[in-house]
């Protein structure tokens, strides 16, 4: 067993289970700070510091370790600033993007945010990719973030920049990478109900005409 | 290396037999193999953990004992008095229940049409199985593949028990979902000219899975999400529906929502109503861990059920073969499908594999519980369960270094986090309760069997048969709730404004639960689920 101390007040548990377990374990019943549970949807950034330490450390409650002496608290929400667009009015440009979210352009260089991301994602060089308009490798770069929204949390120029990334990224996709040729026809295809007499044959068909083609059906390599 | 000594010692067996196993593939089961390993091994099939539902439109109808739990339970607002005739809080045409992939496609398809549109989620928008789905999308979009053939797949994965029509719609509108997202800016994997890079799943016959990296489903969450905030559709978040609201007719009229921090009720009138609340893998059936989200808790089928809405295949259950069994932290983790779609495969204790890795989800996990029970060649973890290997390392070996690196980060990450390294050491795995085969039952307008009332996405049932293929969900969600959306919005233009608006449902569901002694004091839905160790 090990002490940990929520929000300032002390619980001991067992020192094998993570930080939102502990919690639950320590008598929490979680609403906020708690999501998915795995990793993926950035809900329960935790900030915390050991005891004696001066340094302020985060992490995902549902991905991190309790250790002995971990002052703890959770980001319930954060008051980040999202852009309103339509997609279809507006370009991967800087002049556009400036629009959008004029704080990116005032990234002081302090790496704060590299230093909180829990995905160890370089933040800073993403936005500086979206600076310099190259959407392609913002992209790229920021693709595993979670939105945890701590890199906020400790930016002193006031960037939102989980929700400048997926601006970037979808800017990106929608106009840099070039469409699927073929799924455009398909999806034409079937709009057009060119496909519709052979999916019929097989609604229509009764289970052992099913079974059998499903057993003696080819598979791709 | 988290390994400990026993295990570092075990896992010389893997590393010794894997040179051998480079490129031989294990031999699928034939029919009868596989209907003998379910038969014997699969939750489903052993009865003790099922039971007869008391009370309702489905009553007799088998469902796991946790389930029928949240079922035959009295309403949270039983005692509680709501003046129906004041003005409603929230006053619309369309009311969606759930802010997950299928809430969001659902806003998003009704918001176009013209339609007054309220999204009511309990925790934040976008928590949801959704989030976490990780291994790709299906869709016949590829000139050797077609929908028909897609069809077969998901048919003959579902043991043919699927209702066809929605089997046709899930994959006739597979491409037009793709296309939809890509004009929405998701980030798919895709070649340097455009064209989509897609692979095989368990049970597929044509590599039709569209990815995007490890976080395929996280990808479409998010880009839903930022359009619907994008069009101004009003979400409250951490307010659940606890209860659907009928009108004179029976017809469906909106729902109470309840705050969860305030802790107070409100009501939202509406002319149609979609519930897409998702799964139930919290209910935690037969004591399985769960790859699912914190809210998993099938609220929305116990509110739909006391509604009057038929359900389908309660009974039916995914248990995903690879969830993660050690280190404890990653117990019931998903290990996503795409990782024995890129080539790893499962082994037991000497190292040797015991079925081909990519059987369809049910058969895969009867195989792993076969060995790990009745085999006796599971490998013993320090936590007192059993589990299997899963070679990851073999990735790299056949698809070269850096692979796991590009098309699996999800996974190295969370495996590193706890000092494990899948490039180099096999991961440990053991079925997890992953997915609810059915749910209310719908039609192919996303319709359920009570007038005004859409359900999509996991809440819904029939799609899928009695088991679902990776790669489906991501595509259903989104193709069933687009549907409920667009079918809800243009039935509220025909139809005026709900009037007299009633619990009546629910007072003689009441009356049922009183006279047969099922209810046992419950309350549903749950709503959160409860871990607190005290």
């Amino acid at each position: 067993m090990v002490d940990i101390f929520i929000m300032g007040k002390r619980y001991k548990v067992p020192e094998t289970l993570t930080i939102l377990d502990a919690m639950e374990y320590a008598g929490y019943q979680m609403i906020r700070g708690c999501g998915c549970r795995a990793g993926f949807c950035g809900a329960c950034a935790t900030v915390y510091r050991m005891a004696g330490g001066y340094e302020l450390l985060v992490g995902l409650a549902c991905q991190t370790k309790v250790e002995d002496g971990m002052y703890l608290a959770q980001i319930p929400f954060f008051p980040g600033r999202k852009a309103q667009f339509d997609l279809e009015e507006i370009k991967p440009s800087v002049a556009h993007f400036a629009q959008l979210y004029p704080e990116v352009y005032r990234c002081l260089g302090c790496s704060s945010c590299n230093k909180v991301c829990p995905q160890d994602i370089d933040v800073m060089q993403y936005i500086a990719y979206i600076q310099r308009g190259d959407f392609e490798k913002a992209a790229d770069l920021s693709f595993d973030c979670l939105m945890c929204g701590l890199c906020v949390s400790r930016c002193p120029a006031n960037i939102v920049h989980y929700n400048a990334a997926l601006t970037a990224r979808r800017l990106y996709s929608r106009y840099i990478a070039k469409p699927d040729r073929f799924l455009a026809e398909r999806a034409q295809a079937i709009e057009n109900g060119e496909l519709d007499a052979e999916i019929d044959k097989l609604v229509k068909a009764d289970k052992e005409k099913l079974q059998e083609l499903y057993n003696n059906r080819e598979i791709e390599k | 290396m988290v390994y400990t000594p026993q295990l570092t010692e075990l896992m010389k067996k893997v590393e010794e037999t894997r040179p051998s196993r480079v490129g031989v593939d294990f031999p699928r089961m034939t029919q009868e193999e596989r209907r003998d390993v379910l038969e014997k091994f699969h939750p489903d099939y052993n009865l003790d953990g099922f039971r007869e539902i008391k009370v309702g439109v489905n009553k007799g109808a088998r469902m796991p004992i946790e389930m029928a739990d949240v079922f035959e339970a009295y309403s949270r607002i039983r005692d509680l008095k709501f003046d129906l005739k004041a003005d409603p809080h929230y006053d619309v045409d369309v009311l969606v229940i759930g802010g997950g992939g299928a809430g969001a496609s659902a806003a998003l398809e009704a918001h176009s049409t013209g339609a007054d549109v309220l999204v009511a989620t309990k925790l934040r928008f976008g928590d949801a199985n959704t989030m976490m789905a990780q291994g790709g999308i299906q869709a016949a979009d590829k000139p050797n593949d077609t929908p028909a053939t897609h069809f077969l797949d998901v048919m003959g994965g579902g043991r043919l028990e699927n209702v066809p029509e929605l089997a046709r719609a899930l994959v006739m509108d597979a491409p037009l979902v793709i296309k939809w997202l890509e004009d929405l800016g998701a980030m798919f994997d895709k070649k340097d000219e455009g064209t989509m890079i897609t692979g095989h799943g368990g049970g597929t016959s044509r590599k039709r899975m569209h990815t995007a990296r490890d976080y395929t489903g996280a990808e479409i969450m998010r880009t839903l999400r930022d359009e619907v905030l994008n069009k101004g559709i009003n979400v409250v978040e951490f307010s659940p529906a606890v209860e659907i609201i009928l009108d004179e007719q029976g017809r469906a009229a909106g729902a109470v929502l309840y705050n969860l921090e305030t802790e107070q009720y409100e009501i939202a009138r509406a002319k149609t109503v979609i519930i897409a609340t998702g799964g139930s893998g919290r209910l935690h059936y037969r004591g399985f861990p769960t790859s699912n989200h914190h809210g998993a808790t099938a609220d929305g089928l116990v509110l739909g059920y006391r509604a009057g809405a038929k359900t389908i295949y309660a009974d039916s259950i995914q248990y995903h073969p690879t969830g993660g069994a050690y280190p404890p932290q990653l117990l019931g983790l998903l290990v996503t499908e795409k990782t024995r779609g890129l080539g790893a495969t499962p082994l037991n204790i000497n190292g040797e594999q015991f079925v081909y890795h990519l059987e369809t989800r049910d058969v895969e996990s009867s195989a792993i519980l076969r060995e790990c029970d009745e085999r006796g060649l599971g490998v013993p973890l320090p936590t007192g369960i059993e589990a299997v290997w899963l070679d990851s390392p073999l990735i790299e070996i056949i698809h070269g270094e850096g692979t796991i690196e590009r098309q699996l980060p999800a996974m190295l990450r969370q495996f590193q986090r706890f000092d494990v390294d899948i490039r180099k050491e096999p991961m440990l795995i053991f079925p997890t309760l992953h997915y609810q085969n059915g749910g209310l039952l719908i039609d192919d307008d996303a319709h359920s069997t009570v007038e005004n009332l859409y359900v999509a996405g996991e809440a819904a049932g029939g799609i899928h048969g009695t088991n679902r293929l990776m790669g489906n969900s991501l595509l259903d969600i989104i193709v069933f709730g687009r549907r409920a959306g667009r079918n809800a919005a243009a039935k509220s233009r025909e139809i005026p404004v709900p009037e007299g608006l009633n619990f009546e449902h629910l007072d003689s569901y009441h009356q049922e639960l009183d006279n047969t002694g099922a209810g046992d004091g419950r309350i549903g839905p749950m709503v959160l689920p409860h871990y607190t160790h005290r």
